[in-house]
Order: C-alpha cells, then structure tokens, then sequence
C-alpha cells in the first residue's frame, strides 16, 4: 500500500458510512479509483470488493480511468442545452480529437459532460480545471483550445 | 463572552464598515462572478488604492442574484449612498477609485442603482429598479450584501436572534410558529414543514437527526449554491432552530461535492458558529446541544429523494426504499429523520428572526410566503430572483427576466427540472403556487425556471429530460428502469424521423403508467416533460412524426442547410470548413450542398462571413422536397 493510501486512511475509522468519504479522499489524492486501490479499501473497511465497487460505479463523480492533465466538464444542464451546449461539447470534441468519456492517449486532455455545474445564468458554459468558461460558442471553444490542435 | 456582548461588537464593527471615512468595496465573488472575472477586479482595486495612497477594505460577497451584470461591485463610502455598479472591467476599477473615491464624481453608465441609507440621492433606488421591484428578498436579504465569511456581518444584520428566541421556547411552540407561518417544504412537494416536524418530535428515540439537503441536482437550478456561497450562516441558523424543535442533536448537510465554493464557505462558517458557542455543546450555556457534520454528495440525482439521500449518507448506493416507514420516524440509522431543503431551513431563520405572521403576510392563502427561483434559458436577465409565491409566471419573465432577447418569440418556460414540466404562453397568468402549478401539470419543484423561445424544440426537450431520468435512473424497480428506456427510445425515434403516429398515445400511456408504478419520486414525476409537451405541443410531435419537419430547427435528421445561390459569392470558406466533402463548386462560382452527404454539423453555416450570408437552415428534407414537387 502506499504513503497517501495509508495516509487518507489514517483520517477514518473504517465505518462503513466511510466508504464514500474514502473514495473521495483517494479520487482526490490519486486522480482516478484503479482496481487495485478499491482492493486496498475494501480490505481496510472490511468490506467484499465487490460492493466498493457496487458503490463507487453508482456515483457519477467516481472514475475508473486517469483523467487528462487539463479536463473539460461541459455542462449538460437544461439552461445550457437550450442554449446550445450539443453544439459546443462537438466542437470541443473535435477540437481536442477525443469523445466525451474519453481521456487522450498523451494524458493531456479529457472531457466530461456533467448534469449540472449550477452556472445556469452563464449557460452554455463548461469547467475547464478549476474554471468556469461562460457563454461558450463553438468559436470561443475554437479559440480556447486552438494551442491543443498543434 | 455572551451573546449580546458579541453582536454589540458585530453591530459596531458593521457601523464602522457602513460609516467610516475608510470607503469598503464589495465584490460579488462567487461562481458567476468569478467566472466573469471578479478575481482580478479585487486584485485591481487592492492595486489600485494602494497605488493611490487611498486607506480602503476591499471584501468579497455572495451573489446578489443580477448575474447577467457581473461583475458586480457595491461601494460603500462616506456621505455616499450604498451604490451598486455593474460590468465592472478592470478600467473600470482604475476609473471608480480614481474619479468616485477621490473625486467625488460617480460612474453613472455603471450605476445599477443604490440602497438608501439616509442619504438622499439622484441615482435610482436599487429596489425600485424593473428586475427588483416585484422581488420580496428574506432569505436572499444578506447576498451580495454582507461578506459571507465575516460572522459579525451576518450577526449585525439580526443574525442568530432567531436561536436566541427559540432557547426560551417549548418544541411546541416553535412548531406551533411555524404552521402559523404557513412554510411548506421548498424541496419541490410542497409539503408543511411543521407536519413533518410533528411527526419527529412524537417519535420516540434515544437519538433523532436533521438532514440538510444541499444536494441541488436539478439541472438548471443554483438557488442552494447562491445562499451556501453568499450567506451560509443563514442555513446553520434554521438547523439549529429545527433540530431544536424535533430534539436532535446531530445534523448533517449533504451537499454536492460540485459546488467546491459553498463547500469551503460552509465549513468556515460551522467553524465560526462553534467558536461563538451558537453550535456545539450546551448552544448559549443552554442544555440543548447540536452538531453539524458535512457529507459531500457523489452525483446522483436520485440522492434528492429521502430515503436514498440517507442510504449516500449511510455508504450504501443512493437508491430508494418503500416508505413507510417514513424517515420522521425510522430515516439514518433507523432512528427518527427530518429532511429539509436549504431554502426552507433558511425560511426558519428568517421566522424566527421576525415572526410567522411577519412571513406570512407575504404568498397566498395556501402558498405563504417567497421562493427562491433561478430565472434562465432564453431570458434577458438571467440570476437568481426571489418573489412572493402567487406572482404570476408573466410577471416573473417579463417583468423581472426583461423577456426573451434577440427579439425572439417566447415558447414556454420549464418548471421543476426532470420532475416538472412545460408550461404555455397561454398559461403564463397562472399564479406562482403549488396548486396552479400542479393543475398545470408540472409542479413548483425546488425552483429552476428555464425560459425557451421559438429556436427551442419540444420533442428535443422532452427527449433531454427523459435521457437524464433513464441516466439517473436506481434502477431498483421495473417502471421507472425500463419505462424511462422505453420512452427515450420512442423519443429517438421521433426526433430522428422515425415516429409512427401512435407513439403519440403510447408515450401518454407509458408515462401514466410510469407514474403510477414507480416506487419514488424520480420514477413518479419523470414523464411530467414528456406529458406536458405532448398536451400543450401536440402539434410539434404531429409535425415530427407526419411532415418530418422539426421546426425549432433542433433535430438533425428533420432540418437542411442550404445555399442561397443570389447570395454565394463563391468565396470557397465553405468549401474548406466542411469535413465531410459535401461542399462542391469552385473559387467564384455558386457553391452547393450535397444533401447525401452532408451531417449537419453546421460549420459552413458558422464559417460563411456575416456579409454574405449565403447559408441557411431550413425545417424538412430537401431530397422530399424535391420529390414531393415532381
């Protein structure tokens, strides 16, 4: 096991009601829940691997697989999708060379779609890391991700 | 130190903020106004007055809901009224501290309007403004107003004096209080909030809980995040007051992990309150004690349902189970359970702060009191309003929202997200209440009003709705799982051109059957879109199904792009922007589309320069077109 594993483990009992709180911890600190990590909480809650994963599969925010160095959540939302967000998750699809789910091969880029950000006055908008880019157009998504085509 | 000493000094340092020689900036920081841009304006003005040699507070606060302005700046300075200002780009700021601050002179084109504080002025009045005018702010009152992550703001502004109150009440006469308020729950169902309470305090337990659902999941809705990031200390207040009323002594508030902002606000201001002894142990040297603990949601839509938010919360999947029992008297850990919504706890502080009676002067005779909306979509002034319940949905978007921009021509607005529905021009008279709304056929839902005009497809919307239900879907009971599949795939069908007539009845009969048979409330009111769609747009799923035309120009398969040969002046950009080759024609000669080939992606559409303007879209299929005219 390794020194953050033991680390974000340290900050629990190992509760049951842990489980979601340990796979948050762990998402954060690893960037996605491989197979092997599950295998490590699942032993340390003492609980069957199989419903750790049974957990973690239910809940949209848990990933299975790295994601990319600089990712996009574009905002699915219904202020956006009337304002025209299938348009800009296809640019930005096209723009990046990936599909929404999907993290590219260099590990620079992946893309996300998620319900909601609650940025509904700002709609059509996405999270590029940290921030929130507003009003998106297919052009303004051409301009942000001009640098990723070269 | 005692209550009364701590808010004198939260009273003192508020007045010496509002009326000092100093001036204090405000800057609306949260997530709208970062993403406009607020972060540098702070950094501007604190460069700036330092530049200048200017003595001056620069504090970040909440959202005062005007989010189609931001940024949003509120300046207090001596001798001056409060004055808000909009747009604020960082020239700007340079401007504001250079001729406003130093100079006396105001940048009226940025004025919004100003809040009186005695002093008389020509700027309008900010809540006589058109966008607040019909607007009634109590739990809305502190955002944008105070800093949320200064505890003797919120204290200054009768803060906590609803906690003092209640020490020295019964159980039951706060919850005789609050049915004389006339709050129902603000979660969607519209239930009364001091029923539910009743049923908690008569369980008998060793130990009771209060959950806070922060879990704000409708898509198109942010009224939870705008009050946790602009005024948390407003939801701790109405969970100290409602656990004191059911006799808990353990709160958790359940809060997607999607709003990391009102996830460090919160936490700061449980940290705050439990310093000043307004949480913890023995609250106010009295014996009743509270805790609050935060649980971060894990995105999913169905945890907004009580009985799955308690299995999140317990480690399980979200998922549902039968009620009864209801949660009020076996919920987390099997002990007694109230579940309340972050509009309605922070209803509580505000009864509590003035009195029922004070709240339900305010709505109609069964709908007492305001609600939260967040007002998008396809509005002028898109952010987050608050308005007595009975106004009307008219008053509401036309009044308040400015109506449908670009000269469009208004459809429909959409209340209630998944679980709501659609609802007509012709119905926008109907007032703002749980009981029109549901005779409507949607319901009031936590309170997202998403606004669509003409270039909005229906069947599209109906379409989108039922892809989050089935998404979102548990899938621990039959209708809901395979229903919702079931209508998508109809859905599919009609918005690519494969519709039968029939569908029409089918869809109705499936979505009542849905209703009937699913065992929660994301299954019972999932085929609310679909249903009201079909009963005030029949004509638009006719038109799908029968003329293979989608009108709105939504729907790929039933829309084709054109060239207007007058207008193609053979410029080639067309040419070299479609990806698929079905552009042909040479440089200076008309350019034509060939409709096999073409997917519709509409980039020549977005590449042909606005002066030519040779592209066009149109409702149908040429290729019929063409046949229909031999």
């Amino acid at each position: 096991m390794n020194t953050t594993l033991s680390k974000v483990f340290s900050e629990f009992k190992g509760k049951p009601e842990d489980l979601i709180p340990i796979l948050q911890k762990v998402q954060e600190t690893e960037g996605f829940l491989s197979e092997s990590l599950m295998a490590d909480i699942a032993k340390f809650i003492k609980l069957p691997l199989s419903k750790v994963h049974g957990v973690a599969t239910f809940y949209a925010q848990f990933r299975f697989t790295p994601k990319g160095k600089n990712h996009v959540m574009l905002c699915r939302g219904t202020a956006c999708h009337v304002k025209g967000a299938p348009r800009v998750l296809e640019e930005i699809e096209n723009q990046l060379n990936i599909k929404e789910g999907e993290t590219s091969a260099d590990l620079e880029y992946s893309i996300e779609s998620v319900a909601c950000i609650g940025a509904c006055s700002l709609a059509p908008c996405a999270m590029v890391n940290d921030k929130v880019e507003a009003d998106l157009t297919p052009q303004k998504v051409e301009k942000i991700f001009s640098k990723a085509k070269k | 130190m005692d209550i009364s000493q701590i808010i004198n000094n939260a009273n003192a340092e508020w007045d010496d903020l509002i009326k000092s020689k100093i001036p204090t900036i405000l800057v609306g920081n949260a997530t709208c106004g970062r993403s406009a841009g607020s972060q540098e304006i702070i950094d501007t003005f604190k460069e700036e007055t330092k530049k200048q040699g200017l003595e001056c507070n620069v504090l970040e606060t909440g959202c005062i809901g005007m989010c189609y302005l931001e940024p949003i700046v509120c300046i207090h300075k001596q001798g001056h009224p409060l004055t808000f200002y909009s747009n604020i780009g960082k020239q700007d700021a340079i401007d504001l501290v250079n001729s406003y601050l130093i100079n006396d002179k105001n940048l009226d084109k940025k004025t919004i309007g100003v809040i009186d504080n005695g002093i008389k002025s020509d700027l309008p009045d900010l809540y006589n403004t058109p966008v607040m005018k019909p607007q009634v702010r109590l739990v809305l009152q502190n955002c944008g107003i105070i800093d949320p992550t200064n505890l003797n703001h919120y204290l200054a502004n009768r803060g906590y004096t609803g906690v003092q109150k209640i020490l020295d009440y019964s159980p039951e006469q706060i919850i005789e209080e609050v049915k004389e308020s006339g709050l129902r729950g603000r979660g969607g169902a519209g239930f009364p909030t001091w029923r539910k309470w009743m049923f908690c305090k008569e369980a008998k337990a060793d130990k009771k809980y209060l959950i806070c659902n922060a879990d704000e999941g409708d898509p198109g809705a942010f009224m939870n995040r705008s009050l946790l990031e602009g005024d948390p200390h407003s939801l701790l207040e109405g969970m100290i007051i409602a656990a004191y009323a059911i006799g808990a002594d353990t709160g958790y508030i359940y809060c997607r992990a999607e709003y990391p902002l009102a996830l460090v606000r919160l936490r700061l201001a449980i940290k705050q309150a439990t310093e000043k002894n307004l949480l913890g142990d023995n609250i106010l040297s009295s014996k009743f004690s509270f805790h609050i603990k935060i649980k971060e949601g894990a995105g999913a839509f169905v945890c907004g349902e009580e009985t799955a938010l308690i299995a999140s919360i317990e480690g399980e999947r979200g998922m549902p189970r039968t009620r009864p029992p209801f949660p009020a008297v076996s919920g987390l850990w099997k002990k007694p359970t109230i579940i309340n919504n972050v509009d309605t706890l922070a209803s509580i502080a505000r009864i509590f702060q003035n009195d029922a009676k004070w709240f339900s002067q305010y709505g109609t005779e069964k709908s007492k009191g305001t609600k939260t909306f967040a007002l998008v979509g396809k509005v002028k002034n898109t952010g987050l309003i608050e308005v007595p319940l009975g106004i009307s949905l008219k008053e509401i978007i036309f009044d308040i929202g400015g109506g449908v921009p670009n000269g469009k021509k208004f459809k429909a607005v959409q209340t209630g997200g998944p679980s709501g529905g659609c609802v007509p021009e012709e119905l926008l008279d109907i007032p703002v209440d749980y009981e029109s709304l549901a005779q409507a056929g949607t319901i009031m839902g936590s309170g997202g009003l998403v606004v669509m005009d003409e270039d909005t497809c229906m069947v599209d919307i109906a379409r989108y709705f039922l892809d989050f239900a089935q998404k979102e879907s548990c899938g621990k009971c039959a209708p809901c799982r395979l229903g919702t599949k079931q209508m998508l795939d109809i859905l599919e069908d009609i918005t690519s051109g494969k519709g039968k007539i029939e569908d029409i009845d089918l869809l109705e009969r499936l979505g009542n059957g849905i209703k009937k048979g699913s065992l929660c409330g994301l299954g019972q009111t999932a085929p609310n879109p679909v249903l009201t769609t079909i009963r005030y747009f029949r004509n638009e799923y006719e038109d799908h199904i029968l003329h293979k035309k989608c009108t709105s120009l939504v729907c790929k398969d039933l829309i084709y792009y054109d060239i207007i040969p007058e207008k193609c002046t053979g410029c080639h950009i067309c040419f070299k922007s479609c990806p698929v080759n079905a552009i042909s024609g040479n440089s200076k000669d008309i350019h034509e589309i060939d409709q096999d080939l073409c997917i519709k992606c509409g980039m020549c559409l977005d590449k042909c320069p606005v002066k030519f303007n040779a592209i066009e879209v149109y409702p149908g299929s040429k290729i019929m077109e063409e046949q229909d005219n031999e």
